[in-house]
């Protein structure tokens, strides 16, 4: 297995998150996109560190980390996207534009 | 006092080559380097009269007096000193610097100084004594005496002068006091006229003495007398820019001489001059100040003796001297004022002393000026005891007062004599002195062609002018003290606080002759004479007799002009009347007028400045120099309008376009901030992949 | 490359890999909700997969546990909460400018990671390296403890502030909130 084939699959993940990021008017959407690049990144991680032949398997653990600051971040997000909906009564991210000028 | 001393500066003819039969010159002594109060004392006096005078007992005369009596005591002594062992020093202090040249207070004592010392001293003192009596009951009579102190104290200034620099202080000082006094009666507005003419033809002359002054330090390179004489000493070789400058600053000096020593054409003065109190005319215009011109020739003699450098000069002086004596001397013929005739006599005893000079003869010319101060002094005072006595100046209200005036005849008498040069009084001698130097030019003028021709024919108008000297003054004795009395006062004798000082006076008129009589005694020339200027050899010519021709003519033209004056005035003459009405038609006339020349001066000079020129000069700065400096006011407001406009238009334009453009661009760049966080994420992204891909491409 | 096709390992990570891009490139523009969260499972099953594949068991089920048990579900509660339109529905992305736009980003930024990795890595082997648990926990509690007592700390964080974001505030005369 080459190095070269993990990551290209991390970044067609990457991008695929980025397009979804850019691209999704729903905010749950967005941050489920977000989710994707994280995953991405995951993989890169645990690639590199294998490749590497990690002593303290650093990549791994840190890719644990990630995924527990994941879900925290997506806790807080819904949290966030539920009282939007409750002011605006629609979780539009297009209409969450009051910081235009 | 220290600091003085170790500042001296010897005369450095003291110690030069000088190898022949010079004596040592001594330096004087704690009496020479105390001379410094000589100038310095009548100064401070002056100022202390005019802030205490009034509170003194003697209304400031005292001090006056005290400070002349200290002035003739200090004069005397010094001129013992030098009789016994000649001194020649010069002391100076500097207290400024031009450049390079020192600028220096100091003073000198040497023969030339201490006769002039003497002079100022003794005779001043007299006239001090004098004046006391003649200005009783002046309402300015403090103020009187402050002026004339300050005058003493100018006049000491200028000959004891080392400088340049010194004498012009001097000569400006005694100029200052002329005006204040003269115009001492300012409330009849032709004294004060007077006083200004004097003053303004003095200034006139005094260009010439100022460039002259200049000229002749600058080429020395010093402004000090004892260096210009070290420079003249080596000869004209040696010190050739002197020599190239010395002609003409010799002639403006000499212009400056003109103008102090009343010289034809710049004399007008000296007569309106008379309009001041006769103390004044006795010692200013007799004794000293007038006498100022003829010490500054005296002083700088050897740059008119020596070859090479301003011995042509000497022409001039001979000239104009001989011309003053001549024609001022018949003017006195035809006077009315006692004082005037005695003021024309002064022009023309001026003009004996400047022509002496003008022949060579140095010590001839400071020897009359010495005997003249002595008997013109004396004349004037008795002229005032008769004045005072009479209350009119004029001869033609006087008459027969040798009854009623006794003192004041035999004085006046005696002056007069002195005065026309009768044997053996003061006169004789001194005009006979004159009489040999112009012989002695006749033959043998250093100068070339026409330089003997000029020298005898000067001889033979001073011969006349011994005439007319002799005419005019027994026509004022006569017409003043005999026949019978026209005026209506009450004539008496004057006090004795004034007729004792015309007995001193009459006593030097009378026998100071008797110091220089060519062949027994030789103290004034050699007072004066060959140890002032050591260091230069043969300056002058000394008759080693006396020239019993020339004394025999010159009594010859005195005794005649003695005889034909009593023919025509004296008492014999059938009647007064006729007497009174005597005139020469074509003569007087021209005579009277003073040969027109204040006329011309009037008219010629003084009218034209006044009115045309000065309106002339009046319009080209109203038009032409206020036009340009209106002009550049107005140019400044168009600038300035200019520039406003361009500032509104111009500048405020670009600044508002800038302002307009920010603003546009804020308004476009505005568009960008949608509050959209998706579009923020885009170009937040697109702009990361753009960066990290041109870093990748570069490495 | 013919060596690499030879090889088991890589027809297996061609199995996983090809379907995870494919869901993962559903999730991201299916027009029903809940099929794109359900597409995220699919990519994110794939993607432990991938990393048993590569012998790192313990992360493997981890993301399993956390990511697809409890992140997941979140996501399809956070769903039925704000109420998003279910079923297929019109506008769920933006209109076509932004998909082009978008779709260069996300394309220039595959294409830049892609040639800077062959460039670099280019031939690199490796191999599965089997992680046991333990090594893991040995690791965890000796080296990085304190960024584990740092995490522990934020999950408190994120516990105490999604209750408090999310509550109701009370309004006058109510009861208390429960």
């Amino acid at each position: 297995m080459m190095i070269s084939q993990f990551i290209i699959v991390g970044a067609a993940l990457f991008s695929l998150g980025v397009y979804g990021v850019l691209t999704r008017r729903n905010a749950v959407l967005v941050l489920l996109s977000v989710e994707l690049m994280l995953a991405a990144v995951n993989i890169n991680f645990v690639a590199f560190d294998v490749y590497v032949n990690d002593q303290i398997a650093g990549g791994q653990i840190f890719s644990l980390f990630i995924i527990a600051v994941a879900a925290a971040e997506v806790g807080i997000g819904l949290a966030i996207v539920l009282l939007i909906f409750r002011n605006r009564h629609s979780a539009n991210v297009d209409e969450l534009d009051l910081m235009k000028l | 006092m220290l600091a003085l001393l170790t500042n001296v500066n010897t005369l450095i003819l003291a110690t030069e080559e000088g190898g022949q039969a010079a004596e040592a010159l001594s330096d004087g002594g704690t009496l020479a380097s105390l001379a410094w109060l000589i100038p310095v004392v009548p100064m401070v006096a002056a100022f202390a009269i005019v802030f205490f005078g009034k509170r003194m007992p003697y209304k400031g005369w005292d001090i006056a007096i005290a400070v002349m009596g200290f002035e003739a005591l200090y004069g005397t002594l010094l001129l013992l000193s030098h009789i016994s062992s000649p001194i020649a020093k010069d002391f100076s202090v500097e207290i400024a610097k031009i450049g390079n040249m020192p600028i220096e207070w100091g003073w000198s004592v040497d023969g030339l100084s201490i006769m002039m010392y003497f002079v100022v001293g003794v005779v001043g003192f007299l006239v001090f004594v004098y004046a006391k009596g003649y200005m009783e009951g002046d309402v300015r009579f403090t103020w009187f005496f402050a002026s004339f102190t300050l005058f003493a104290g100018g006049m000491l200034v200028l000959v004891s002068a080392p400088n340049f620099i010194q004498l012009i202080v001097g000569w400006e000082l005694v100029g200052v006091a002329s005006w204040l006094l003269i115009g001492h009666y300012w409330e009849e507005h032709e004294n004060s006229s007077a006083a200004i003419k004097a003053f303004i033809t003095n200034k006139v002359a005094d260009v010439g003495l100022f460039v002259g002054a200049i000229m002749i330090s600058m080429s020395v390179g010093s402004f000090r007398f004892s260096d210009v004489m070290h420079a003249i000493e080596g000869g004209a070789a040696e010190a050739p820019v002197l020599a190239q400058f010395a002609f003409w600053g010799g002639l403006a000096l000499f212009i400056g001489a003109m103008g102090k020593s009343a010289q034809f054409p710049l004399h007008v003065w000296l007569p309106d001059a008379m309009a001041g109190p006769t103390p004044v005319s006795a010692l200013m215009h007799a004794a000293t100040m007038v006498t100022a011109g003829i010490y500054l020739i005296g002083r700088m003699f050897p740059l008119y003796a020596v070859e090479g450098f301003a011995d042509e000069v000497r022409w001039v002086i001979i000239i104009v001297g001989a011309l003053t004596l001549f024609l001022t001397g018949l003017i006195a013929l035809v006077q009315d004022d006692i004082k005037k005739v005695l003021a024309y006599s002064t022009l023309s005893q001026l003009g004996y002393m400047m022509a002496a000079m003008g022949a060579g003869a140095y010590t001839a010319g400071l020897f009359h000026l010495f005997t003249h101060a002595f008997f013109k002094a004396l004349l004037f005072l008795g002229a005032g005891s008769v004045i005072h006595s009479v209350h009119s100046n004029n001869m033609s209200d006087m008459g027969g007062l040798r009854k009623k005036m006794p003192q004041t005849f035999w004085t006046f008498v005696i002056g007069s004599a002195a005065l026309a040069g009768i044997f053996p009084l003061a006169g004789f001698w001194s005009k006979d002195e004159i009489l040999a130097s112009f012989e002695y030019a006749g033959g043998h003028y250093t100068t070339a062609q026409g330089g003997a021709a000029l020298g005898t024919a000067v001889l033979w108008i001073a011969i006349a002018g011994a005439f007319v000297t002799a005419f005019y003054m027994t026509r004022t004795v006569w017409l003043t003290f005999f026949g019978t009395y026209k005026g209506e006062a009450h004539p008496h004798e004057s006090p004795k606080i004034m007729t004792y000082p015309l007995v001193g006076l009459a006593i030097g008129a009378a026998f100071f002759g008797l110091i220089n009589m060519p062949g027994i005694t030789e103290v004034f020339t050699d007072l004066v004479g060959g140890r002032a200027f050591a260091g230069f050899h043969d300056l002058e010519h000394h008759a080693d007799g006396l020239n019993l021709v020339l004394a025999f003519v010159g009594t010859l033209a005195a005794g005649l002009g003695i005889y034909l004056g009593w023919r025509i005035w004296g008492p014999d003459r059938a009647t007064q009347a006729e007497r009174d009405t005597f005139r020469v038609n074509g003569l007087y006339p021209v005579l009277e007028n003073k040969y027109y020349i204040d006329d011309f001066y009037m008219d010629g000079v003084i009218r034209p400045i006044r009115g045309p020129m000065a309106r002339a000069v009046n319009w080209f700065n109203g038009h032409v120099l206020d036009f340009i400096v209106n002009g550049a006011g107005l140019l400044a407001k168009a600038v300035g309008r200019l520039v406003y406009w361009f500032d509104q238009r111009g500048l405020d334009a670009a600044i508002n376009a800038s302002g307009a453009a920010t603003g546009a661009g804020g308004g476009a760049l505005r568009l960008l901030q949608t509050g959209k966080v998706q579009q923020y994420a885009i170009l937040i992204f697109a702009a990361t992949v753009i960066l990290v891909a041109g870093l990748v491409i570069w490495f | 490359m013919s060596d690499w096709f030879s090889e088991t390992e890589n027809w297996a990570f061609l199995v996983i890999a090809v379907p995870m891009v494919l869901a993962a490139f559903r999730a991201v523009t299916s027009r029903n909700v809940v099929h794109s969260v359900l597409f995220l499972v699919v990519a994110l099953a794939a993607s432990a997969a991938l990393f048993l594949l590569l012998g790192a068991e313990f992360v493997a089920w981890t993301v399993v546990l956390v990511y697809i048990g409890a992140v997941v579900v979140l996501f399809l509660f956070g769903i039925m909460i704000t109420r998003a339109p279910l079923g297929t529905e019109t506008q769920l992305s933006h209109n076509y400018q932004t998909k082009i736009g978008a779709a260069l980003v996300s394309g220039a930024l595959f294409a830049l990671i892609t040639v800077t990795t062959v460039r670099g890595f280019g031939d690199a082997n490796l191999t599965a390296r089997p992680t046991r648990a333990d090594e893991i926990g040995q690791s965890m509690f000796e080296r990085f403890v304190i960024p584990f007592e740092v995490v522990s700390v934020v999950l408190l964080a994120a516990l105490i502030g999604g209750i408090v974001l999310a509550r109701r505030d009370p309004v006058d005369g109510d009861e208390a909130v429960r």
